[in-house]
């Protein structure tokens, strides 16, 4: 009986680019556009909050639980707020036999945190991830999605990090 | 279609093209072991405890997704299939706590059950176990413990498709899903208590029951509720002499194998602090508790004295209309014998046309399981979710098919179904809005357009309403129980039977409430000159009876329902409970509730369901059937000595055949379309789910959900900006009393209406249900 307005939680850029992806499916299938909503959403506030999901279940249609269960089956998707940088690497097995645990050790080492924090800086997350189907090129990292990096030596390792750190602060 | 042979432990069986493994060794009366598996919902196939050996197949298969074919051959008890079964429990048991004895659900557990049978005596692992958070999902169901959580995934399947709404749903992945409602979210739908029968381990539990008794320490009686039409079956569960829980009796007729929250909660109200357990009399406006004898000898010598001073018509009898038919029966005939015509049962209803006027007594006009049967249905006038919230999820699964559901209605909740066409009008317009329709699906087929409806102006929603019913085969139209309750509704009646004759279908009432349609079966309302629920109030009787009602609650119009009994010389109450119309009577005789007495209901469909008492009555209160009979026989009326309810039940059914009484017909009911032309607000009352009777309204549990929130004054947006007001703020209703309520915003309410709840302490004040309404802030 309470009925609830939703005050729009995107942009109109944002509003587009998800109507784009929701016409690629018949009408009465809006739900199908759900994943590609939420990447779209993370990219523009940086990560999943409640009323963000709220929102993207109002507008295709499906209760929000529904949004809450696809976007906490994807690891990629953030329900916490990251830091600017959030760096993923794949600890499953083929990568874990390769130096990826050694790889995520050094980097917790060099970061001072552990997987799933934040430095205190707000610069570094770092987060366990599933295959990146790049197991031939172990350890891989991910950079806040979007950037792979492959072959990651202790050097490589170092290097990205103090590439990150000394970026801009608009260049993701 | 040819039929399928199966072979399922050596012996055969033919299911249908389609029919699973698992329905073919049910159809043998074999067990498969399973958890996910339920016959009411889609099959998820995730819990693979069914695994069953299959003729050719390399793999052990799971029986509850996989297919039966011609010829196939099954095993569920060989040695490959008993080594995947016990496989999958150890897999099932490396989480799950093995701590039945603090376990809730300990003794009437699935996973408890089938452990002991293919479980292993120890566990191999000695990893730690998982640990799941607990959640809070409201006032009902307990997820405290969510560790013991197997995924099976029958919650979520039940909201999705029985509830028709997905307030649960399993995040994360693998070893990390969970079980939970939205970020902070409760689950409110009215059939959630069923998530709790459907959870095979202990992870959802019932929050009022918790740990309050084993399973083992329960004796199980059966009952029928008494809270709606439908009659749904139950099983009520007690303890030294007391109700501990409710929960569903399997009837595939009426409640299949769910019952509404309603029904399953209700039951705190029948332990609540306010029953009533000795009679009493108020002497010089104090109570004083009395010997049932002295009370009823002075509510015998009262009625004679006013009697003699003013005549037996100055008598008035409401009864409720959740009497049982023999309480029903044994009222009428005591105060027929006394001299009296002056009694109802339709508390609710303020246009009383159709008496006098009917064929028969009104029912659903069909049996509830052929609704899902129909291809088009409308409803008129319904707040169908929360008044008949297991025949709405008929309704619901139906639409999910071939049926085409229309909606008329003055409020346009969310019915969780899919509607096909609806309209929604000021109540004042209902009538005309059926009417419309009426006039589109004539002019569709060339019919003679009915005078009646003539002069109506046909609106886009009527058409559309019209085509979708006039493009079906089997067609039905029901009234709701705001139809019965609307100020015309005898006008509503005439017109659904004039759509239903011109399209060939049935039409029919959702029926009020649980003794509806028993309530005409024993003349429980005025044949001759006497007066009905209305009339009795708007000329205030000298003495009035009261059978199991609150009528500040309960009444059409509360006011003056207050007014006139508290104008009255004397007043007698039999009820449970104490309340403040009970403070008004001069003598209230403790009743003994549903669960307390025995008895018989007759539902919508016209089955009448009779019970036996289930708990010996709290403290002196007694049954309905014998405080008349013995009141009775002091009044010296004949025909007043039974032994036994069924004799009171047999005498009132007589040697009629019920199911060939019922009949929805009216006729000679003037139609006067188009005339209403009132302009200002007007007022809509819902009964809300849980202020329906006496019972729910002290359920505790139930009064913490949010159905049973406060009510406010909703009206849309326009209205409040016309009226300068906003949302939160408090307003003045004025109707022909006043009350200070919230506002509240809901655009989907009709122009110039004002919504406030009916049945609650806080409108009771107010006056009618319907009606010119009118709002200042206050
Ligand atoms: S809570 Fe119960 S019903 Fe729901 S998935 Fe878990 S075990 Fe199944
Ligand atoms: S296992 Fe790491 S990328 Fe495939
Ligand atoms: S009952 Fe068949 S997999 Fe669960």
């Amino acid at each position: 009986m309470s009925p609830q307005i939703n005050a729009p939680v995107l942009s109109v850029e944002a509003l587009t680019k998800i109507d784009r992806e929701i016409a690629k499916y018949p009408l009465d299938q809006k739900q199908s556009a759900v994943m590609a909503a939420l990447i779209v959403a993370q990219d523009e506030k940086g990560w999943l909050a409640p009323e963000t999901m709220d929102f993207i279940a109002n507008y295709l249609g499906m209760p929000s639980v529904a949004v809450y269960e696809v976007a906490t089956f994807y690891n990629m998707y953030n329900l916490q707020q990251t830091g600017r940088f959030k760096l993923t690497i794949c600890t499953c097995l083929p990568c874990g036999l390769q130096g990826a645990l050694a790889a995520a050790d050094h980097l917790k080492k060099q970061l001072g945190i552990d997987f799933n924090e934040t430095t205190a800086d707000g610069q570094f997350t770092l987060k366990e991830g599933e295959c990146m189907g790049a197991c031939a090129m172990a350890p891989v990292v991910l950079v806040n999605n979007k950037r792979m990096c492959d072959y990651m030596s202790v050097e490589k390792l170092d290097a990205l990090v103090a590439e990150l750190r000394n970026s801009s602060p608009q260049k993701v | 279609m040819a039929m399928l042979n199966v072979e399922v432990d050596g012996r055969n069986v033919e299911v249908p093209h389609g029919a699973t493994v698992m329905e073919a060794a049910n159809k043998l009366g074999i067990f498969v072991p399973h958890f996910c598996y339920h016959k009411k919902l889609s099959i998820a196939a995730n819990c693979r405890m069914c695994l069953v050996q299959v003729e050719k197949a390399a793999k052990p298969m799971p029986a509850c997704a996989t297919p039966a074919t011609d010829g196939m051959k099954v095993w569920t008890h060989s040695d490959a299939a008993k080594t995947a079964q016990k496989g999958v429990m150890e897999f099932l048991l490396i989480n799950h706590p093995l701590d039945c004895p603090i376990c809730d659900q300990g003794g009437e557990c699935q996973l408890q059950d089938l452990a002991v049978g293919y479980g292993g005596s120890t566990s191999r692992y000695d990893e730690p176990k998982r640990v799941v958070f607990h959640k809070n999902m409201g006032p009902l169901i307990s997820a405290e413990e969510m560790s013991r959580c197997i995924h099976c995934t029958r919650c979520v399947r039940f909201g999705q498709e029985v509830a028709g709404v997905m307030e649960l749903g399993m995040i994360g992945r693998g070893e990390h899903s969970e079980i939970v409602s939205f970020v902070g979210k409760s689950v409110d739908s009215e059939l959630s208590g069923n998530m709790i029968d459907l959870c095979p381990v202990g992870a959802l539990t019932s929050k009022p029951f918790r740990y309050s008794a084993r399973t083992w320490e329960l004796s199980r009686r059966k009952s029928i509720s008494p809270h709606d039409s439908l009659g749904a079956n139950l099983v009520v569960q007690i303890k030294q002499n007391k109700v501990m829980r409710v929960v569903p009796l399997e009837n595939e007729s009426l409640n299949e194998c769910w019952i509404s929250d309603r029904d399953r909660f209700s039951y705190e109200g029948l332990n609540s602090e306010q029953r009533l357990t000795k009679p009493m009399l108020k002497e010089n406006g104090a109570w004083r508790e009395v010997s049932w004898q002295l009370a009823l000898e002075h509510v015998a010598k009262r009625l004679v004295e006013i009697k003699q001073a003013h005549g037996a018509d100055t008598i008035g009898a409401l009864i409720s209309p959740l009497a049982t038919l023999e309480e029903m029966y044994l009222a009428q005939k005591l105060m027929r014998g006394f001299g009296s015509d002056n009694i109802d049962f339709r508390l609710r209803q303020s246009d009383f046309a159709a008496d006098g006027k009917r064929k028969g007594f009104p029912w659903l006009g069909m049996r509830i399981v052929d609704i899902g049967g129909l291809d088009r249905v409308l409803i008129v006038g319904s707040f169908l979710r929360k008044d008949h919230p297991l025949l709405a999820a008929r309704f619901r699964i139906a639409s999910k098919r071939t049926q085409d559901v229309n909606i008329i209605h003055v409020a346009d909740d969310d019915l969780l179904l899919n509607v096909a066409n609806k309209a929604i009008v000021p109540p004042q317009l209902l009538p005309e809005m059926l009417g419309q329709v009426i006039k589109a699906i004539a002019e569709s087929r060339n019919l003679p357009v009915p005078s009646a409806v003539a002069g109506l102006e046909v609106e886009d929603a009527a058409r559309r309403i019209a085509a979708s019913l006039a493009s079906g085969k089997l067609p039905g139209v029901f009234l709701g129980n705001l139809a019965e309750q609307h100020p015309r509704a005898g006008e509503l009646n005439a017109l659904a039977q004039m759509l239903a004759e011109m399209l060939g279908g049935r039409f029919g009432f959702l029926g009020q409430a649980a003794n509806s349609t028993g309530g005409y079966v024993a003349q429980c309302l005025p044949m001759g000159q006497g007066l009905n629920a209305i009339k009795m109030l708007e000329a205030p009787r000298k003495a009035y009876l009261l059978f199991g009602l609150e009528p500040e609650l309960d009444c059409h119009n509360p006011a003056q329902a207050s007014k006139a009994i508290g104008m009255a010389e004397f007043v007698v109450s039999i009820t449970s409970y104490r309340s403040t119309a009970a403070d008004d009577a001069d003598v209230i005789l403790p009743l003994a509730p549903f669960t307390e007495t025995s008895g018989t209901l007759i539902n919508c469909e016209g089955v009448s369901q009779s019970f036996n008492g289930v708990v010996r009555p709290a403290g002196d209160a007694r049954p309905g059937w014998k405080i008349l009979r013995v009141l009775g026989n002091l009044l010296g009326i004949a025909g007043f000595d039974y032994d036994s309810s069924e004799a009171v039940r047999d005498e009132a059914c007589g040697a009629r055949n019920l199911l060939e009484l019922l009949c929805n017909e009216v006729n000679g009911i003037s139609l006067s379309l188009g005339e209403a032309c009132e302009n200002g607000l007007q007022r809509i009352s819902d009964v809300p789910i849980y202020f329906s009777d006496p019972i729910v309204r002290r359920a505790e549990a139930l009064q913490l959900t949010s159905d049973a929130r406060q009510p406010k004054a909703w009206m849309s947006s326009a209205v409040a900006q016309s009226l300068g007001l906003a949302a939160g703020g408090k307003v003045k209703i004025v109707q022909s009393g006043t009350a200070v309520l919230e506002v509240g915003l809901d655009d989907r309410l009709p122009a110039q209406t004002v919504r406030v709840a009916a049945a609650h302490l806080s409108t009771s004040a107010l006056g009618p249900m319907f009606g010119p309404i009118t709002v200042e802030k206050a």
